[in-house]
């Protein structure tokens, strides 16, 4: 599964405790650049990804041999344009594209699995904080990112008030719901029902809850899309047969789809960091790390925010997104914010939106004008 | 630009924080921001136009006057501005107190339906008038609550809003309203322009 090759590789020496309280220290954190610095280091942008992300952003992943997942959004005078900026992404903690992880071995060479710290949002900015003394950067142009990647992004900057110029948060939420949680835990309940989990020691016992992966990442991937967005592009047709076979196989295109989706998936992720990861979204409540008062996550900082949501996300509704306008309303800062019309579901972000793409476009190459 | 955005433009001090409410495409927020270094924000309903603004540099917020200027704290900006669109809106009083109390001042401006063209036109071509600053049938136009110079002078007074300047604009002529000149300018100017407190 995991192709190490290619992949950069920065060691955080320095113990970063975790808010469970364990502490880590001498981990890895993978991550990818687009575009280069400039010599008063002044054009880079965090990019932060989402659940089943990696820093592969842009071009071709090495290890799926796919576009990257913000391929629509990231490149030569593309939305964030790599002529101009310096990208920089990296795999989460707890992820399985290199970064510290359950796929890693513990200091008795033995894999993980369910031993490794529960990591949170917080523990996950922390950690990649690193990489700005990595490349000497003393302020990011920008950070972005959608869905868990927004979560990051608002957790980064309530972290480091002034360590970045402009934020982005995109398609998020500054509270994980119930109904969040909800999809998250059938998620998770799909892995840990496998029996080849096996307590999560699958490596160990040389098995891979792949079954159990699949249907989370079914599950999950139905949360991305809209009703609309489904019906037009299934609706009710028949996958590569003239009338139903009365029996339990893909009959239905949206059936085959989710299969092939699932598969797919289980061939370029671990179900464990599917586990700690969710888990991450599942507790991050940036609201209650401040007494119920989100303004105060975001009292310290000068940045100019951007907030950009979907008409048809109902994962992270647009009303989630205006309540982070709100806080930062109610405390004077400087906010903009757009609704962006889209049939495409949560996953509009990602995709080919035409006026989402110019929008942050604009937003960029404006608040860079004015450096 | 329009001599209206001159106006009140001529009306706000330099280095102010400002707030438009429908501040359409932007281009008086963007005047206000290059020419008097105003740190200015709007709130706009129409996607489109909210796209004009980011293609303009500005910072606006997508949304609706009647339900999103409760979130800015009370006396946050110096001055805020609606223009020409108070008549559109389902309830103009409630949207006048959410100006001034969000604004230290607020600046308003209303097309005057007392205007001599708009008085002429019902009353010899009996149908609903149709000017430069009301351009819409009365079946199309988002006006659902028009008033002359003259209602809203008096609706503020009542409402013990101070006025401290209150001005009509016809074309390019800009007078001063006042309680003596009154009558005559509510007929006379197709805009009024107010700068209010409360």
């Amino acid at each position: 599964m995991n192709n190490r090759k290619n992949i950069k590789t920065l060691i955080v020496k320095k113990p970063l405790k975790l808010d469970c309280g364990k502490t880590i220290k001498d981990f890895p954190i993978a991550y990818e650049t687009y575009g280069s610095l400039n010599s008063k280091k002044d054009n880079a942008i965090l990019v932060f990804h989402a659940l089943t992300g990696d820093q592969f952003v842009t071009g071709i992943n090495p290890t799926t041999k796919k576009e990257g997942w913000w391929s629509y959004a990231v490149g030569p005078d593309k939305a964030i344009d790599t002529n101009k900026y310096f990208v920089i992404c990296s795999n989460v903690i707890g992820g399985c594209m290199g970064s510290y992880g359950p796929s890693h071995k513990d200091a008795n060479q033995k894999v993980f699995g369910t031993n490794f710290p529960v990591i949170t949002i917080n523990d996950i900015v922390n950690a990649q904080y690193n990489l700005l003394d990595h490349f000497g950067i003393d302020k990011l142009f920008s950070i972005t990112g959608g869905s868990m990647g927004g979560m990051q992004v608002l957790q980064f900057i309530s972290n480091f008030p002034d360590k970045s110029k402009t934020v982005i948060p995109i398609a998020t939420t500054s509270s994980h719901s119930a109904q969040n949680i909800a999809f998250n835990e059938l998620g998770r309940q799909a892995i840990t029902a496998d029996s080849n989990w096996k307590d999560g020691n699958y490596t160990s016992n040389e098995t891979n809850p792949g079954k159990g992966l699949a249907v989370a990442r079914m599950a999950a991937h139905i949360t991305y899309l809209s009703k609309k967005g489904l019906q037009e592009k299934f609706g009710r047709k028949l996958q590569e047969r003239e009338d139903l076979k009365f029996g339990f196989d893909a009959d239905f295109q949206i059936e085959s789809y989710l299969r092939y989706q699932g598969s797919v998936f289980v061939d370029r992720f671990d179900a464990n960091s599917y586990l700690y990861i969710t888990r991450a979204m599942d507790y991050f409540d940036l609201a209650k790390q401040f007494n119920g008062n989100l303004s105060e996550a975001f009292k310290n900082t000068n940045a100019k925010f951007f907030i950009i949501s979907f008409t048809s996300d109902w994962l992270y509704p647009t009303q989630e997104n205006k309540d982070i306008v709100i806080a930062l309303n109610s405390i004077g800062a400087d906010v903009g914010f757009v609704e962006i019309e889209s049939d495409k579901g949560h996953d509009s972000f990602l995709l080919d939106v035409p006026d989402f793409l110019s929008a942050l476009k604009n937003f960029l190459d404006k608040s860079y004008e004015k450096n | 630009m329009k001599n209206e955005f001159q106006v009140i433009a001529d009306l706000i001090e330099k280095d102010k924080k400002v707030l438009d409410v429908g501040c359409a495409d932007g281009t008086l927020m963007k005047f206000l921001k290059d020419n008097k270094n105003i740190n200015i924000r709007g709130l706009e309903i129409s996607k489109e136009r909210v796209q004009e603004c980011i293609a303009k540099g500005l910072t606006v917020i997508e949304g609706n006057a009647e339900k999103d200027l409760k979130q800015f704290p009370d006396k946050s900006f110096d001055y805020v501005i609606l223009s020409q669109t108070l008549q559109a809106f389902l309830n103009p009083e409630l949207v006048l107190d959410e100006l001034l109390r969000v604004g230290k001042k607020a600046i308003v401006t209303i097309p005057n339906f007392g205007y001599w063209k708009v008085r002429f036109h019902l009353l010899f071509k009996g149908t609903m008038p149709i000017t430069k600053t009301l351009p819409d049938e009365w079946y199309n136009t988002p006006n659902l609550h028009m008033c002359t110079i003259k209602d809203f002078f008096h609706f503020v007074k009542s409402k013990d809003i101070k006025i401290f300047k209150s001005l009509a604009l016809n074309n390019l002529n800009k007078s001063t309203i006042n309680q003596s000149n009154l009558g005559v300018k509510n007929l006379f100017a197709d805009l009024g322009i107010f700068l209010i407190e409360k």
